[in-house]
């Protein structure tokens, strides 16, 4: 059993200490029915009055209601206690991926977590509830009715338990074959989710390239194998019931045998008979259950092993032990000798680079050069390979990280809104809605004209990633977002590609005035939107290849000015040497 | 945050005879398979009910008489019986999941295959987790419904049938004692059934919640840890989740009192016989070995009700997932193919537009603010369930191998023009002609097929680098993939990747750069091919100029003879083109070449006088000062 369950199932000991009581103690009793049964036949065998019979009846009757108290509470505290984890174990996976660093969210698949999440965390709380309940109840009920059965007649219990040794090796041969089947159907079932997932979310790429055909094809193939996958569980986890179905029968059989021969023989009583009888009835359901249960265990410990692998990825971005508690100041950052690379490719060389508190610098650069990676650096998205990134002085590293990211106002290269109101998206970042900074973050980025156009204006509630705006709108509200939270560190990642030229304009004018006492780090192509920057950086392969204000970098003739004259319209050229 | 996606609160009844044929029209197919399966179920049963009898006849004929071959040879035919279940009863289980098997297979196809047919609309309405919903939980229910439904339903009837019957042909007296009890378990299992389908429900449309939110979450993680929202929105879900948990502790309520209660009522059936019966034993009215066997069946006869009370509740939840996939596949296409298509196997691409207005479908709102949408003056009346006119009375005309661009402010409508040429949707007036034909007449694939399209939001799948470019079709060779790369320039950045071509891409392509998945993107519309009409929307927006400068001389060598529109915001990128629209507002404001344009004094001069303007008077200093 994967330790992690254990420790959560040890949480609730309690409930399953007192459901387990519950449960021995029904079980108990209802092995006094076939007694009551036994005296019965026995009595009425030898003509006994009615009176007898009807207090038979009113035991019989009066056992029962006690099971029926002690069952209910047995049920409901384990299955309560069942739902219990399986909300803890929920509540801690997303506490757990909340921990992730982005890196891993790159190389997982959304569908993947998903089904983890949902599917396997359901089987788990299977085998936990029902499956730890009846597995319990089911050896407990079998314990008792051999204990009572050997004090009646050692020789025939033991003629009927030779059917055990055939149950155990039926467990031990099939349940690993379950768990193992049933692990590659998981497997397969987070494949086509994740395939799903892909396919509804890109729907658009879908259509446009007319791959619709393609997509049912392959989803068809995925579920081919799924099927195939799940045929050879079925094979085995089928034969688990009727198997059990057999072995009860098997043990009837030899009762029937072997008991009528001591009933004619006078060893024991033909109500004793009938009391074995009624002990393998009772252990006739738990037993075939117990099939059912080993299937819905292996099932459970197999999803349990598939969670416990997200579980074991540990967050790489945390907080340091000395990590401390920092009120931003300044919002100087610094770069000494910073170096990153991906799975051994270098993506940025011996960085350095101090932008003062205030000052607004610009990263420019040739698609792949590593723009987006050195900003990422800051809220620490990424860790450094080599050398140090540091805030007011300290290695970001060894800041807290809640603390940090608190005074960065963060626009990425891809914008994400979620799908709620327009007004909750730009409050986002905010500790508390307050509409009047929600209206001015709108205002500064631009988008407030946009939002006086919508019906239900920032109450307009957006698609899942804002697919009801137009691409510029949604940029625009990214950045509204991170203005609101009045940040220290402004970051612009990109984040004015799709928007236009004189939108541009009256956004970088509104930012200059909320800039002027916030440090910034703006990424572009165009030099519209990078020439009034306090310093431009030209990042190239990694490296920084030039850095100096708009003219500086002009004289030098250098890749920023042959960038400037590529932006250029040709015939704009032309056009100016005619007009001078 | 909240959930603002309208939730499923269909749950449906538990038997909707409408849905129950509905869904057996998917079991057909297999119905001889499934013939089968109830007829072995019907022997298993059988098997399972001589068994009482034979213990019936070894007590009164062989037991009571000393007959101890007699007890022998009846153990042996037991046990032959026993035999025949087991094999039977694998036998039927293993048909009856394999055809479980293939209707889900049937029914998830068929789903999947209507989603792909589905609009754009429908996906901006339908959050991507409600839709992995259908796909995989709803499904399953109707697999269980099939597989432990459908058939053992069968079975139980039959087997509580096989009781009674055997209970009354052995001694209908005592048969009716014993079924004294029968209208408190029928009170019972009513309630139980009442009780449980109110807890299906509420549990049903919780989990669609926790999937919705954590599909958003998961997908969004990254922002959420940028903008520290990991307590609050932590606190979000433990409130969906812990919502979630109390619906189940209410079902386990009626659950735990349940089940006992059933073996509550057998043992009080027991206690009748015993009391009755046990007097017409000592009356020597029956015999001993029958009031044996009654109290065998007594305690057979519940399970089958148990299990057809469980059943019930599945039946229940399947009847509330059919509805919802139905639902689904009930869809209308809203954006369908005509009755009679006109084929289209090669294009001149030639595009027009006449007098198109468009609204989008309105987004769903949870609270209803009551702002109703004002129609403008000179406008015509919005359609239903649309909030505002995005394109006012659009009309242009792309005349073939001309190529045009489209400039104007953000949000002006610009990607709604190119979503009407491909028909991700269509306009509520006028008509979108390619070809001197209405769009609306040609198949959708046909079109879309002749149309290279670089959208806006690049979507990369996970799978590698030649597949995202080449996607499903085949005939792209390798070569034709590289050719592509070379063409946007992202051949170089591919070759130095690890795999090259081959280098797995993750979801969404998320360990490349933005340039260089909108450099893939771009690949795949040009590997595509499309003889004629090539359609960017801002396809280098996140391009650095100079590997821009390189795709677009490539271009002007293929757009020759080619039918462009192009949408940017960067003017360098359009200097090429024949001609420009400037849309402002959903209005074309202006139209003509750069010059023309530059002349008017309009919307455009200034666009590109902010671009230009200021450089243009810094230009000459520097250059002469360094010179
Ligand atoms: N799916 C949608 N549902 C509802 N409204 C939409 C949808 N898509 C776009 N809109 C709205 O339609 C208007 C025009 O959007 P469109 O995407 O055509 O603008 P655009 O000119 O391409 O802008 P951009 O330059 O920012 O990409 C915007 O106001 C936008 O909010
Ligand atoms: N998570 C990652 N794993 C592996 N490689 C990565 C990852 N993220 C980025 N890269 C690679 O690192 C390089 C730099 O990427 P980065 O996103 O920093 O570029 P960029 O300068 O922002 O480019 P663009 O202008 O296109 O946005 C690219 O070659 C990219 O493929
Ligand atoms: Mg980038």
């Amino acid at each position: 059993m994967s330790p992690r369950l254990l420790s959560y199932i040890l949480r609730h000991r309690r409930s399953y200490l007192i459901g387990f009581l519950l449960g021995v103690l029904s079980s108990v009793l209802l092995m006094l029915d076939p007694v009551v049964l036994r005296l019965a036949v026995d009595s009425i065998g030898g003509r006994i009055g009615p009176r007898v019979l009807l207090g038979y009846a009113g035991l019989l009757v009066a056992i029962h209601l006690a099971v029926w108290g002690l069952r209910y509470y047995w049920r409901l505290i384990i299955l309560g206690a069942s739902r219990r984890i399986e909300y803890e174990i929920r509540n801690d996976y997303f506490a757990h991926l909340q921990r992730m660093h982005l890196a891993y969210f790159q190389h997982t698949r959304t569908g993947d977590l998903m089904t983890r999440a949902v599917s396997d965390l359901n089987t788990v709380q299977r085998s936990a509830g029902p499956g730890i309940m009846h597995f319990f109840g089911t050896i407990v009920s079998s314990i008792i009715a051999i204990g009572f059965m050997l004090s009646i007649d050692a020789r025939l219990t033991l003629f009927m338990l030779i059917t055990l040794p055939l149950v155990s090796v039926t467990f031990i041969v099939l349940g690993p074959m379950i768990h193992r089947r049933y692990e590659s159907v998981q497997d397969q079932f987070s494949t086509i989710s994740a395939k799903a997932q892909e396919n509804f979310s890109g729907i658009r790429v879908v259509k446009a390239f007319a791959q619709e055909p393609y997509e049912i094809d392959e989803f068809a193939r995925l579920n081919t194998e799924y099927i195939r996958r799940n045929l050879s569980v079925i094979k085995v986890d089928g034969a688990l019931w009727p198997l059990m179905m057999f072995f009860i029968g098997l043990s009837s059989m030899v009762l029937l045998w072997q008991g009528g021969q001591a009933v004619i023989t006078g060893r024991i009583t033909l109500g004793q008979f009938v009391q074995f009888n009624g002990y393998l009835a009772l252990l006739a359901w738990p037993m075939i259950a117990l099939g059912w249960v080993v299937n819905l265990m292996q099932r459970g410990l197999a999803s349990m092993k598939r969670l416990d692998e997200v579980f074991a990825q540990k967050p790489k971005i945390v907080d340091a032990p000395d990590a401390r508690p920092l009120a931003m100041a300044t919002g100087e950052i610094e770069f000494r000798g910073v170096s990153v690379a991906y799975n051994g490719a270098r993506v940025l060389q011996d960085i350095h680079l101090r932008i003062p508190a205030g000052a607004t610098v610009a990263i420019v650069g040739p698609t792949g050069a590593g723009k987006s990676t050195l900003v990422g650096l800051i809220p620490r998205l990424f860790d450094v390979t080599q050398g140090e990134v540091r805030i007011d002085g300290v290695d970001v590293r060894r800041w807290r990280l809640a603390d940090l990211r608190r005074h960065i106002g963060f626009v990425p290269q891809d914008t994400f809104l979620f799908s709620d109101t327009l007004r909750e998206n730009i409050a986002y970042g905010m500790e508390t809605t307050d509409g009047h900074r929600v209206e001015e973050a709108a205002e500064i980025s631009r988008l407030a004209a946009d939002v006086a156009d919508f019906p239900h204006r920032y109450d307009t509630v957006l698609g899942e990633r804002g697919v009801t705006l137009s691409g510029g709108q949604r940029q625009r509200a990214a950045i509204a977002r991170a203005v609101a939270r009045d940040p220290r560190i402004l970051i612009l990642d990109d984040a004015l590609s799709s928007v236009d030229t004189s939108t541009e304009e009256q956004i970088l004018t509104r930012l200059r005035t909320v800039l002027a006492t916030r440090t910034a780090i703006v990424i572009s192509h165009r030099i519209s939107t990078v020439r009034y920057a306090d310093q431009i950086v030209v990042l190239d392969d990694g490296r920084i290849v030039e850095r100096g204000t708009h003219d500086e970098l002009l004289a030098r003739r250098g890749l920023y000015a042959d960038l400037y004259d590529k932006q250029l319209l040709e015939e704009e050229l032309e056009e100016a040497d005619v007009d001078s | 945050m909240s959930t603002h996606f309208q939730e499923d609160e269909i749950l449906g009844k538990a038997y909707d005879a409408r849905l129950m044929r509905r869904l057996l029209r998917y079991v057909r197919p297999y119905r001889a398979v499934v013939l089968v399966s109830v007829l072995l179920l019907l022997l298993a049963a059988a098997a399972d009910l001589v068994g009482p009898y034979f213990v019936k006849v070894a007590i009164d004929r062989y037991i009571r008489t000393g007959d101890l071959g007699g007890v022998a040879r009846i153990s042996v035919f037991y046990l032959l019986t026993l035999l025949a279940g087991v094999t039977v009863r694998y036998g039927q289980n293993y048909i009856t999941q394999s055809v479980g098997q293939r209707v889900m297979y049937d029914l998830r196809m068929e789903l999947f295959t209507h989603l792909q047919r589905l609009a754009v609309a429908f996906y901006t309405r339908n959050p991507v987790g409600r839709l992995m919903t259908r796909i995989t939980n709803d499904i399953d229910a109707l697999y269980e419904m099939v597989t432990s439904g459908v058939v053992t339903v069968f079975g139980d009837f039959f087997m509580l049938a096989g009781i009674i019957v055997a209970m009354l042909l052995l001694n209908w007296r005592l048969a009716l004692v014993a079924f004294v009890v029968v209208p408190a378990l029928v009170g019972m299992t009513v309630w139980f059934s009442v009780r449980s389908r109110e807890s299906y429900r509420a549990i049903r449309i919780r989990i669609a919640r926790i999937n919705t939110y954590l599909n958003e979450n998961i997908m969004g993680m990254p922002i959420a840890q940028l903008f520290n929202r990991e307590r609050r929105n932590f606190a979000r879900f433990d409130e969906l989740n812990r919502d979630h948990l109390g619906s189940h502790l209410q079902a386990i309520r009626s659950f735990a009192l349940f089940f006992p209660s059933v073996g509550f009522i057998s043992a009080v059936a027991t206690a009748l016989l015993i009391w009755y019966g046990g007097g017409q034993v000592v009356q020597n009215a029956v015999t001993l070995g029958v009031l044996v066997a009654f109290i065998q069946y007594t305690e057979r006869f519940f399970r089958p009700v148990q299990d057809l009370a469980e059943k019930y509740n599945i039946l229940q939840s399947a009847m509330a997932s059919s509805e919802r996939i139905f639902r689904i596949l009930d869809e209308p296409l809203s954006v369908a193919d005509s009755v009679d298509p006109v084929p289209l196997a090669r294009v001149r691409g030639e595009v027009e537009f006449s007098d198109v207005w468009f609204a989008y479908p309105a987004a769903e709102h949870a609270g209803g603010d009551g702002a109703t949408p004002r129609p403008r003056t000179g406008e015509p009346p919005l359609p239903d369930g649309t909030d505002e006119w995005v394109l006012k009375g659009v009309s242009f005309h792309i005349r073939a191998g001309e190529s045009v661009a489209f400039v104007g402010h953000t949000g002006a409508g610009k990607t709604s023009i190119i979503n009407l040429i491909t028909r991700f949707y269509d306009p509520q007036r006028g008509q979108v002609q390619v070809d001197g034909v209405d769009v609306r007449r040609y198949p959708q694939r046909d079109l879309r097929r002749h149309v290279g399209l670089v959208l806006q939001d690049v979507f990369l799948f996970s799978g590698t680098i030649a597949s995202n470019i080449r996607l499903g079709n085949t005939e792209i060779s390798d070569e034709e993939v590289a050719r592509a790369a070379e063409f946007v320039n992202a051949h170089r950045f591919i070759e130095r990747l690890p795999n090259g071509y081959a280098t797995e891409v993750t979801e969404r392509g998320s360990t490349l750069s933005a340039g260089q998945r909108q450099l893939i993107a771009f690949a795949r519309a040009i590997s595509h091919n499309p003889e004629i009409l090539l359609v960017l929307d801002e396809a280098t927006s996140s391009v650095d100029t100079e590997t821009e400068i390189l795709i677009q001389d490539a271009l002007t060598k293929v757009l020759r003879g080619r039918t462009s529109s192009i949408i940017a915001h960067r003017l360098s990128t359009i200097q090429n083109v024949d001609r420009i629209i400037v849309i402002h507002k959903g209005r074309i404001v202006e139209a003509g070449t750069h010059r023309e344009l530059l002349a008017r004094g309009g919307i455009y001069t200034k666009l590109y006088q902010l671009q230009y303007r200021d450089q243009e008077l810094r230009i000459p200093k520097p250059v002469a000062g360094a010179e």
